[in-house]
């Protein structure tokens, strides 16, 4: 079955919750964010510090073929419950998004199944709006990067 | 009136999505437009009203001809703009699944 990650983002609030059901026992769901080297690969970044503990913190850098610093991002770790729920927050380097208040619950469906829930809380509307807009904003320069190129081939 | 749904319907027609990539890059008449097409000029002109009443488009007059462009502010609204969010965690989540069913405790 196509597990669908649901999005709701309400007109006029600083928040979104993100939640999506698993084709994955539990442990093995909270284990994906709690093992570094296993957020390495689904994050895509390198994990340079993950203490999983309240008061810990994480923090993730990736670098391009010449080394130069492409992502970053950190946070402070509030809550860590093995299987039920962290609490953290986060804050991604040289942009102007803030630090935004994560919320993971992770529930039990069934034996090989479970969901989690993501809500995340931004310092306001308009920044939340612009986290949103971002990967849709990519794919706009993208798309549009791409037609000048195909219209200026055929020049 | 909803003019979110109007919008919506004015870019599920194929041809009208068709005008609105050819001006991506230019304006141009309406003429000039439905030389494009092999639709027939009154419809395309039809197209041209709806986009132009969704403010997809923009009419500029120069001299005795009117252009069309694409107003960039009104494609922005009407794009859902958080399907592309979505998609990028549904990506991650993908992920999440193909290596944790893979996994195998080190143990």
């Amino acid at each position: 079955m196509e597990r669908q990650t649901k999005v709701t983002a309400e007109d006029g609030k600083q928040d979104i919750i993100i939640t999506r059901e698993f084709d994955l026992p539990l442990e093995l769901l909270f284990k994906a964010y709690e093992e570094p080297e296993i957020v390495e690969q689904w994050m895509g970044t390198k994990v340079l510090k993950m203490e999983n503990k309240k008061h810990g913190s994480y923090q993730f850098e990736t670098t391009d073929a010449k080394g130069n610093v492409v992502f970053q991002a950190n946070g402070a770790i509030h809550e860590f419950s093995p299987n039920r729920k962290i609490t953290r927050t986060f804050e991604m380097g040289n942009t102007p998004f803030g630090v935004q208040l994560e919320v993971y619950e992770f529930e039990k469906l069934t034996d090989d199944t479970s969901k989690l829930k993501m809500h995340v809380i931004y310092e306001s509307i308009a920044q939340r709006d612009q986290v949103l807009k971002m990967p849709f904003v990519q794919g706009i320069n993208w798309a549009h990067n791409r037609l000048q190129e195909i219209v200026s081939k055929l020049k | 009136m909803n003019l979110r749904r109007d919008v919506f319907q004015a870019i599920a027609d194929p041809t009208r999505r068709a005008i609105l990539l050819l001006l991506a890059t230019q304006s141009l008449t309406a003429g000039a437009i439905a030389s494009n097409f092999d639709t027939a000029r009154p419809t395309v002109s039809k197209h041209l009203q709806i986009l132009t009443e969704c403010e997809l488009l923009e009419q500029e007059q120069n001299g005795r001809e009117i252009y069309y462009h694409i107003n960039a502010q009104g494609m922005k609204e009407v794009a859902d703009f958080l399907e592309p969010f979505r998609k990028m965690w549904d990506d991650r989540f993908k992920k999440i699944e193909a290596i944790m069913k893979n996994y195998k405790p080190k143990k």
